[in-house]
């Protein structure tokens, strides 16, 4: 059959199959990264804590491609030393809102009724509480700390996953193919698990990619105020947050790791979706 | 594809309502005026000649219409009919100046009222526009803004494209609709589109296309979202307008039977390509093209009984005892209920069923009470509204019911029942749509094995090998090929799928195949496989289906028995042939004249002796 054949309605495969040079880009970011957490000291030249008190806030430079701070330490050094911390944390963060979030969601809207009624009030409850606020409350309950900060941010994001979720899941319940897969007598779990999540993931997990940037923020922000790691260890928030004092005489202690912070986040939400794109090219 | 194919339809033939135009042979050869072009009174209302359409551009353009010559006479109906696919709705939009952005005339003229508009661009349509070409479209709903009043949007129209002033225009809107056979006129124009009715909606339609007296109305499609009885009102409004407005009508459409019943000339469209062409009774009488022989044979309505002998043989072989065991047993239902429930698939009596514990509204299903006989087919008829969908879903088990009693293969269902169902053993649904009732993001192989899975015990469903096997013979079983087995639902054709959804269905090995309109969305030479297939099945084992459609020439084609439905209530049960030859009820009869095409149908029997 020639293709002249074919009804006006076939349409083809998504184009999304194919890796473009931006998808190697964010994978190749990625991937120095992990080279980063993995063996900072590899890419690093200097030591982060090293305090050199004749080469305060010199601009960027071969020997310093991100500048020195006001105590002379090295920016990029401190930035690659901070990337295990910051990374680490917004994944515990976003683990516990996807996962605390998704699964309130999941049973709110399947099950309905009480269920539905008690979830979606506590979740009022504390979006109706600023973010900021819910964490600090959260941070000083549990005692500072990176961990404790990443705790408190999940916790904070738990309502918005809920809220995404159950709205996910209200339209995929009402199909009817989940209709029929209680016909064939299947019971709620395997409809849950096996045909409402797989249904229903989809936004919410360009909503993970999303969150793990501002999860990285959050936790700058705790860093910032105090809650978070203390004020020698590198952390990417306490970078951007200590280079504030300077951003007229010496932007680029704001502007470069934040440049790291942005292009982390973009990277991410990327390789998110051409991930999601491959599986379902794949399947 | 390499030659266009030359017509010249012969629409020249006076057609008066009741007589449809007798072939002149000699009158093709009069049209030799083709090259004057004038823009004259005498010009056709429509012209095509070698079209040829395209989507997309460059290295991406995929002719659709591949060469397509038509000529529609003023005054006169030509009907356009193909599978979806096509191309006659492309048509219809490239002769209204309605082609989407990404489509357009790769070669070919199209003429309206003799003027060459196949290069308009959109300003210069608009002039043509209401005055000279008319178009009733397929969805009614979704082609009124649904936060305008009706009387405006009419208004809207008599405005751009008549004289009349805003002192005048209301009265004008008032008498169109009138005109059109809405009643209350005065009071409707203030309704919004969601007040109305499917039919009364297609009225207001109608009524904006002809606001602007013009010449040629095009019609894509314009009933088949109504029911049949609906249709047929408006396709006599159709035709009364034609006559008393002179319109030339282009009535694009999928029905065959449809198209010869309302029709002076016939185009048959396949792929892009008019495989058959002439007037309406010359190809009836004489389909030129295999493709339109097909259709004709595939076409329930104008193929009455090609499953009769096969009915017979089924019937004898249930064996209910009684020669003419459809008559009795379908139109007694009290008898089964007391003693013969083993011969009894399904027993349903004077069940009721209320929706959300409204009390006001009255019930969607009001006392009825039929039986499904062993190994038979059960057909449940009515338009929308008349809970032919709602008995199907208590049956199922898929809802609860009031009051009344079901017994499915001698167990009575619960008035409430489980969540999930545990006896999908016994009987299964085939939903209306199988895109709809197949998860998305399952292949092929997990949609049909998964009722294995949940019910291991079975005897295909104790290992992965035994599972597997019984997913090949199953899928054999509906003549599926096994390349599909790991594709996902919207990568198969909708014939395919609908396949998918029976053999998911027959998995579990079930008595009872409750079908809920399974080919109401399919082309007819779909339709007329799957049909075939559910035969096929029936002569393998022994099933009992309880089908529910509107189509009645389909029930008239392959059912034992039937129930006639209206608004909730059992107009009347009994065996297939005795409801349609002789039935008392007024509501039935009303139904059955609706069927499109009996005129074809007995002139295709007069055709081929």
């Amino acid at each position: 059959m020639s293709a002249q054949t074919l009804p006006v309605t076939t349409s083809g495969r998504r184009s999304g199959t194919r890796i473009v040079l931006g998808d190697w880009v964010a994978l190749a970011f990625l991937a120095v990264l992990l080279l980063a957490i993995a063996a900072p000291s590899w890419i690093a030249a200097y030591d982060p804590l090293e305090v050199s008190p004749g080469n305060t806030l010199l601009p960027p430079s071969p020997a310093h491609p991100f500048g020195t701070d006001y105590l002379g330490r090295d920016s990029l050094s401190r930035v690659v030393h901070g990337t295990g911390r910051t990374i680490g944390a917004s994944l515990v963060a976003v683990s516990i809102g996807l996962g605390v979030g998704s699964l309130l969601g999941l049973v709110a809207a399947y099950f309905g009724r009480w269920v539905d009624a008690v979830v979606s009030r506590i979740v009022d409850v504390l979006l109706s509480i600023p973010g900021l606020l819910l964490s600090m409350v959260v941070v000083v309950a549990l005692g500072f700390g990176t961990i404790n900060a990443a705790i408190a941010v999940g916790i904070a994001s738990v309502a918005t996953f809920t809220r995404l979720m159950r709205s996910e899941v209200l339209t995929v319940r009402n199909l009817p193919f989940i209709e029929a897969a209680h016909h064939i007598g299947a019971g709620p779990g395997t409809v849950l698990f096996r045909h409402v999540l797989p249904n229903s993931y989809t936004a919410v997990l360009s909503m993970t990619a999303l969150q793990f940037g501002s999860s990285i923020l959050w936790i700058a922000a705790l860093s910032f105020l105090g809650y978070g790691a203390p004020p020698p260890h590198p952390e990417w928030g306490l970078l951007v947050a200590e280079g504030r004092e300077y951003i007229v005489s010496s932007p680029w202690l704001t502007l470069l790791p934040g440049l790291v912070i942005v292009l982390t986040v973009l990277s991410i939400s990327r390789v998110a979706a051409l991930v999601r794109s491959q599986q379902e090219a794949l399947r | 594809m390499t030659t266009s194919t030359s017509t010249a339809l012969d629409t020249s033939t006076p057609a008066g309502p009741g007589h449809p135009g007798v072939p002149g042979p000699a009158a093709p050869s009069s049209r030799e005026t083709l090259g004057g072009a004038g823009a004259g009174p005498d010009a056709p209302a429509l012209r095509l000649e070698g079209l040829r359409i395209a989507y997309g551009h460059g290295g991406n353009a995929r002719e659709v219409v591949h060469g397509v010559d038509l000529l529609l006479e003023r005054g006169r109906t030509l009907a356009l009919v193909g599978q979806s696919g096509s191309g006659k709705s492309t048509i219809a939009q490239a002769a209204g100046g309605l082609l989407p952005l990404s489509g357009h005339v790769t070669a070919g003229t199209i003429h309206v009222a003799g003027r060459d508009a196949t290069a308009w661009t959109r300003s210069q349509w608009r002039s043509l526009r209401g005055t000279g070409v008319g178009y009733v479209p397929q969805d009614p709903l979704g082609s009124l803004d649904p936060l305008q009043t009706v009387g405006r949007q009419l208004g809207q129209a008599l405005r751009l494209h008549t004289d009349a002033t805003r002192a005048t225009v209301a009265a004008r809107a008032v008498e169109l609709l009138e005109h059109v056979g809405i009643h209350d006129a005065a009071r409707r124009l203030d309704a919004y589109p969601h007040e109305l009715s499917g039919g009364q909606l297609q009225r207001v339609l109608i009524a904006i296309a002809i606001a602007g007296r013009p010449e040629l109305l095009i019609a894509d499609e314009p009933t088949s979202a109504l029911d049949v009885t609906v249709q047929k009102r408006i396709l006599d409004l159709l035709g009364e307008l034609q006559r008393e407005l002179g319109l030339a009508v282009l009535f694009i459409t999928h029905d065959l039977a449809l198209a010869a019943e309302r029709s002076d000339a016939l185009a048959v469209l396949n792929h892009g390509r008019l495989v058959d062409h002439g007037a309406t009774r010359r190809v009836l009488a004489a389909p030129e093209d295999p493709y339109t022989r097909q259709l004709f044979a595939d076409a329930p309505a104008t193929s009455p009984d090609k499953y009769a002998e096969r009915i017979e043989v089924l019937a004898r072989r249930a064996g209910a005892g009684q020669d003419d065991a459809g008559a009795r047993a379908g139109a007694a239902p009290d008898g089964s209920a007391t003693g013969t429930g083993a011969d009894a698939a399904v027993v349903v009596e004077g069940l009721v069923k209320h929706y959300g514990g409204a009390e006001g509204r009255p019930p969607a299903v009001d006392g009825v009470s039929f039986t499904l006989r062993r190994g038979s087919t059960h057909a449940l008829v009515g338009e929308s509204g008349s809970g032919k969908t709602t008995i199907a879903r208590v049956v199922a088990g898929l809802e609860g019911f009031g009051a009344g009693r079901v017994v499915v293969d001698g167990r009575v269902l619960e008035s409430r029942p489980q969540h999930a169902n545990p006896y999908a053993r016994q009987l299964q649904l085939v939903h209306q749509n199988p895109l709809a009732a197949l998860d998305p993001k399952f292949s092929v192989r997990r949609s049909i094995e998964e009722p294995l899975r949940l019910h291991r015990t079975g005897p295909h469903a104790a290992s992965d090998a035994l599972r597997a096997g019984r997913v090949r013979e199953v899928l054999e079983r509906v003549a599926l090929p096994a390349e599909v087995l790991d594709k996902r639902p919207r990568e198969l054709s909708g014939g395919q799928r609908q396949r998918v959804a029976i053999a998911r269905a027959l998995v579990l090995a079930p008595d009872i195949l409750v079908l809920d309109e399974p080919t109401s969305a399919l082309d007819v030479t779909v339709q007329a496989r799957v049909v075939e297939l559910l035969f096929e099945l029936r002569e393998q084992q022994e099933l009992s289906y309880l089908f529910i459609t509107h189509d009645l020439s389909l029930v008239r084609q392959i059912a034992d028995d039937v129930s006639v439905l209206e608004r909730g209530r059992l107009v009347e049960t009994g065996a297939v042939r005795r409801v349609f030859e002789d039935s008392g009820q007024a509501y039935t009869h009303r139904l059955i004249d609706s069927i499109p095409g009996r005129g074809a149908a007995a002139g295709q029997r007069k055709a081929q002796p």
